[in-house]
């Protein structure tokens, strides 16, 4: 006889108990640090938020919603959705490549590599967008090469798009590593015995084990990449209607006194923030992981 | 007492490595079978060297072009010095606020049931989501003279907007989860036999706290401080707003290099840079180390 | 000191883990409690430590109520079953953690609690090993600091939950004799909890036989194996072949044979089971030497010293089983498929209504 008896049902039948017992007998401790965590939350998640959607209202709907319709905020929207079109698909390409590289084969450098992936995390947004400034601007390293091309990277699209590209780069990755990691080898390695190339493999085996946290990775991305300020303000050169992301059309704003406009459109973003953390726990809800991002 | 006890098992540890021994060949040797190796590795690094490496490189390669007498004169101006105190002080200021306040927060989250839970459980994630500039314009609003917590504020004649307060107010919120998700699961995991161990020996509710939990979750608090400081050290995008920009006073290193910029003294930008990506590094080499610890921790946890 | 268990209930949600449990422990005993897991022991033993609050009955230690004191005010060392070592701590400072949370004025200088570390290090025989971290240690020196641990605080109560269980066997087996002799040289009184029936009949003082949340015997492991008071008691504490018959006024009848059921005088024709150890089941050739059943040999099966025989009874066809030595196997020189004569030397009959 084992001990796996009583470490089965007593496991499974006292734990959920004690629980309750905690719940039936607060202390008088539990309830000031309950108050204190929520003040904090309060103070610093929640109040903010309201008070975006509070000033984007402050005047009513209709000032809001004509923010939000005027010529300029639509084409920084357009812009911020391209960037991300483009953004996203390219890490996810990236961390897809780089997760399995990673997860599935061992070779030297390895934890390096990892933490070269992880490099951009720890870059200022601001210095992300230095680099490529320093690379393509006018005085730049590429910059009058390109130019000659006629191709303009900073101060242009393409430098947001880079820019962006750079801040969000580690997201996907950094999110299916360690799932592929601790699902391990070997169904792919059954599949493979059994005949399968290496992209079926991938895609009957690999994919539908790793599309929950990729769904979130994309989502995290997403959000990021149209989020993003620091970095892109500095490759933008501010043209209004032509390099203007949300964010940068936030300030613009914000900047001008046009309060009720820039937290409207402030208020677009901060729905799609909180799209992202309902998508987050409810993935979450469909298999216990969790990840700091 | 008794020679009954002379059968002994070997060490765990020992136990353990053995496996690993004769680990690796094999192990490398079946990993293989996988196709798609050359492949990705390929992408990854392609992507990694374009993408990362290379715009890295233009840094350094700028930076080693300058003088040293040019490159200190910027880096190490009065402006410089007093943005670089500005930015590590209220980072530091920041992120030990959410060391306290992420630990509480975390151990309600995990230990009490309470309406609202789940809830506040997917807020913290906001400040990761939230871009930076709605989160700067929210709390300028916020704290502002005639915002709803700085009017109250300003009746008692304090101020907060446009202060290095402020500024560690931003550095807060941008901190927030850090410290909360890495303490989380390591409160999760903890052994409840641990605590009722302590309770027999004697220990109150605190030496509890103090002797049993608080060694525990140690290792993943600085963890979470080191990563919040690291994150509010590069923060521009909430902070702009709510600093209000007074060179000397309320402004941070990396609103420095966008001025810089402005003013088209790309070698000035590149100095400030230089030392704030270098600063970065040494906090991810601290991290990582943090990070070991806290995985020495709890491996130890899983095997006793 | 002794301790008292009254009337004790505790229901978790819709799971009823005790169901009004009364148990005296004398001073200096060592008592097992036995089960099978969910019968309520390791609830019983923690309401004992306090970890648990009852929500019915008292715990009187040496006489005074102790139901709603703190675990840490009650004096008691409780040994868990994963040990809940303190995974920071060097062995050192887990044996002195009891030491060091004491009040200023009740706290021993450094010196003493060295001293004491060591002593008991030494007592569970880890000398030397102060400076290392739990995890470097084995499960059974794990376990023995545990129990260190809990005996630097001098405890007047130790609670062992599942002490042995997470060891493998051999280990077991050395540490539970040594145990044993703690116990003998400590004289602390100590309860644990078990669901291995060898582990409580090789230890204990007295053994509490539990199921379902109440007490189905208490006694010496000679009482309780030799006359078990239920059938779960007998079914618990080994393997047993079972008999179907009727039970009359005092007096059983299985088939061919009938024996005295003195507990069973007022039962009017009732059905009964009558339960007979493999061991105490006696295989002849033929049935001279008395009333026995007829079966067919189905199976012979050695098994180190003894033999397994399995049978088939030729009446009901139902199974049957014994164990004899080589040496009498050999003088009957049974086959598979001959004909034997069982005789049970020992039974223990219980009329239906105790059979659960």
């Amino acid at each position: 006889m084992g001990s796996q008896g009583r470490t089965r049902r007593g496991a499974v039948v006292t734990d959920p108990e004690r629980r309750e017992t905690l719940a039936r007998t607060p202390s008088p401790v539990a309830w000031l640090l309950v108050a204190i965590a929520a003040s904090f939350l309060g103070l610093f998640l929640v109040l903010p938020l309201v008070a975006v959607f509070a000033q984007a209202l402050a005047k009513g709907l209709g000032p809001a919603l004509a923010a939000i319709a005027d010529d300029e905020t639509l084409s920084a929207i357009r812009l911020t959705l391209m960037t991300v079109a483009i953004a996203v698909p390219l890490n996810v390409g990236f961390g897809l490549a780089a997760s399995w590289a990673i997860a599935k084969f061992e070779f030297c450098g390895k934890s390096f590599l990892v933490s070269l992936i992880d490099l951009p995390f720890s870059v200022s947004p601001v210095v992300a967008g230095l680099v490529f400034v320093l690379l393509f601007g006018a005085r730049g390293l590429l910059g009058p090469a390109l130019a000659d091309q006629g191709l303009q990277v900073v101060f242009a699209v393409p430098g947001i798009v880079l820019a962006t590209t750079f801040v969000t780069f580690p997201l996907v990755a950094r999110e299916l590593i360690p799932l592929m990691q601790a699902q391990g080898n070997e169904e792919e390695e059954a599949a493979i015995t059994l005949g399968a190339s290496g992209w079926q493999t991938f895609r009957r085996v690999t994919l539908p084990k790793i599309r929950w946290g990729l769904l979130y990775g994309v989502i995290l991305c997403a959000a990021r990449a149209m989020g993003e300020f620091g970095a892109v303000s500095v490759v933008s050169g501010h043209v209004r209607g032509e390099t203007n992301t949300m964010p940068l059309h936030v300030e613009i704003l914000y900047d001008g006194y046009d309060f009720v406009g820039a937290f409207a459109v402030a208020s677009l973003l901060a729905l799609t923030a909180l799209a992202t953390l309902g998508a987050k726990s409810w993935i979450e809800a469909r298999g216990p992981r969790r990840s700091v991002a | 007492m008794s020679q009954a006890v002379s059968i002994e098992e070997a060490p765990l540890a020992d136990a353990e490595r053995m496996p690993a021994a004769v680990g690796p060949g094999r192990a490398r040797a079946r990993r293989r079978l996988l196709p798609g190796f050359r492949m990705t590795l390929g992408i990854t690094l392609l992507y990694l060297g374009f993408m990362v490496l290379l715009p890295l490189s233009a840094l350094a390669l700028k930076a080693s072009t300058m003088s040293g007498n040019v490159f200190w004169g910027t880096a190490a101006s009065a402006r410089a010095l007093a943005s670089y105190r500005l930015s590590f002080g209220a980072s530091f200021a920041a992120a030990a606020v959410n060391a306290v306040f992420g630990l509480i927060v975390a151990w309600v989250l995990v230990r009490y049931r309470f309406p609202g839970k789940r809830l506040f459980d997917a807020l913290i994630d906001l400040p990761f989501a939230l871009p930076t500039a709605v989160a700067g314009i929210a709390l300028t609003f916020l704290y502002s003279p005639r915002g709803w917590i700085g009017a109250i504020l300003a009746k008692a004649g304090i101020e907060i907007a446009f202060t290095p307060v402020g500024v560690m107010v931003a550095l807060t919120f941008i901190g927030l989860p850090f410290v909360v998700r890495t303490v989380q699961p390591v409160l999760e995991d903890l052994d409840r036999e641990v605590e009722e161990a302590a309770a027999c020996l004697g220990a109150t509710g605190l030496q509890t706290f103090r002797r049993v939990i608080f060694p525990t979750v140690l290792p993943a608090v600085a963890t979470g401080f080191a990563l919040a400081f690291a994150r509010a050290l590069g923060e521009y995008g909430s902070v702009v707003f709510i600093s209000g920009n007074m060179p000397m006073r309320t402004e941070i290193a990396p609103l420095l290099i966008v001025t810089r910029l402005e003013q088209y003294d790309y070698a000035g930008a590149t100095a400030i840079a230089v030392v704030l990506l270098v600063s970065s590094f040494a906090l991810l080499l601290l991290i990582n180390g943090l990070q070991a610890w806290g995985a020495r921790a709890e491996r130890a946890e899983a095997r006793s | 000191m002794s301790i008292e268990v009254r009337a004790v209930s505790k229901r978790f949600g819709r799971y009823r883990a005790l169901d009004g449990v009364s148990l005296g422990i004398e001073g200096g005993e060592l008592v097992a409690l036995l089960g099978p897991s969910g019968s309520g022991k390791t609830s019983l033993l923690r309401i004992i430590a306090g970890l648990e609050v009852p929500d019915a009955g008292s715990v009187l230690f040496s006489g005074r109520d102790a139901t709603g004191e703190a675990p840490r005010d009650r004096g008691v060392g409780f040994v868990f079953q994963h040990y809940a070592l303190f995974r920071h701590a060097t062995v050192f400072e887990n044996v002195a953690f009891g030491l060091r949370v004491l009040r200023r004025r009740d706290r021993p200088t450094e010196a003493r609690i060295a001293e004491r570390v060591h002593e008991l290090l030494s007592l569970v025989q880890l000398d030397g090993m102060a400076g290392r971290a739990p995890a470097e240690l084995s499960g059974g020196q794990r376990q023995r600091v545990a129990l260190a641990r809990a005996l630097a605080v001098e405890p007047r109560v130790l609670l062992l939950d599942e002490p042995f269980g997470a060891l493998d066997a051999k280990v077991r087996k050395g540490l539970r004799r040594w145990l044993r002799r703690l116990h003998d040289d400590l004289a602390v009184t100590s309860v644990f909890v078990t669901h291995d029936q060898e582990e409580a009949l090789e230890v204990a003082d007295r053994v509490v036989v539990m199921n379902e949340g109440r007490i189905e015997q208490i006694g010496t492991p000679d009482e309780v194996y030799r006359s078990p008071a239920t059938a779960f008691v007998v079914e618990f504490l080994g393997q047993a072949n079972v008999l179907h018959g009727r039970v009359d006024r005092g007096r059983a009848r299985f088939g061919a044979i009938a024996v005295d059921a003195p507990e069973h005088l007022g039962a009017l024709d009732a059905p009964a089971i009558g339960y007979v150890r493999p061991h105490d089941l006696e295989l002849a050739r033929d049935c001279a030497a008395g009333p026995a059943l007829a079966a067919t040999v189905r199976e012979v099966r050695p098994l180190g010293p003894i033999v397994r025989v399995q049978m088939q009874e030729d009446a009901t066809g139902a199974a049957l089983e014994a164990e004899v030595s080589r040496h009498e196997l050999e003088a009957l020189g049974l086959a598979e498929g001959q004909r034997v004569f069982a005789r049970p030397r020992r039974w223990q009959v219980f009329a239906r209504p105790d059979v659960r």
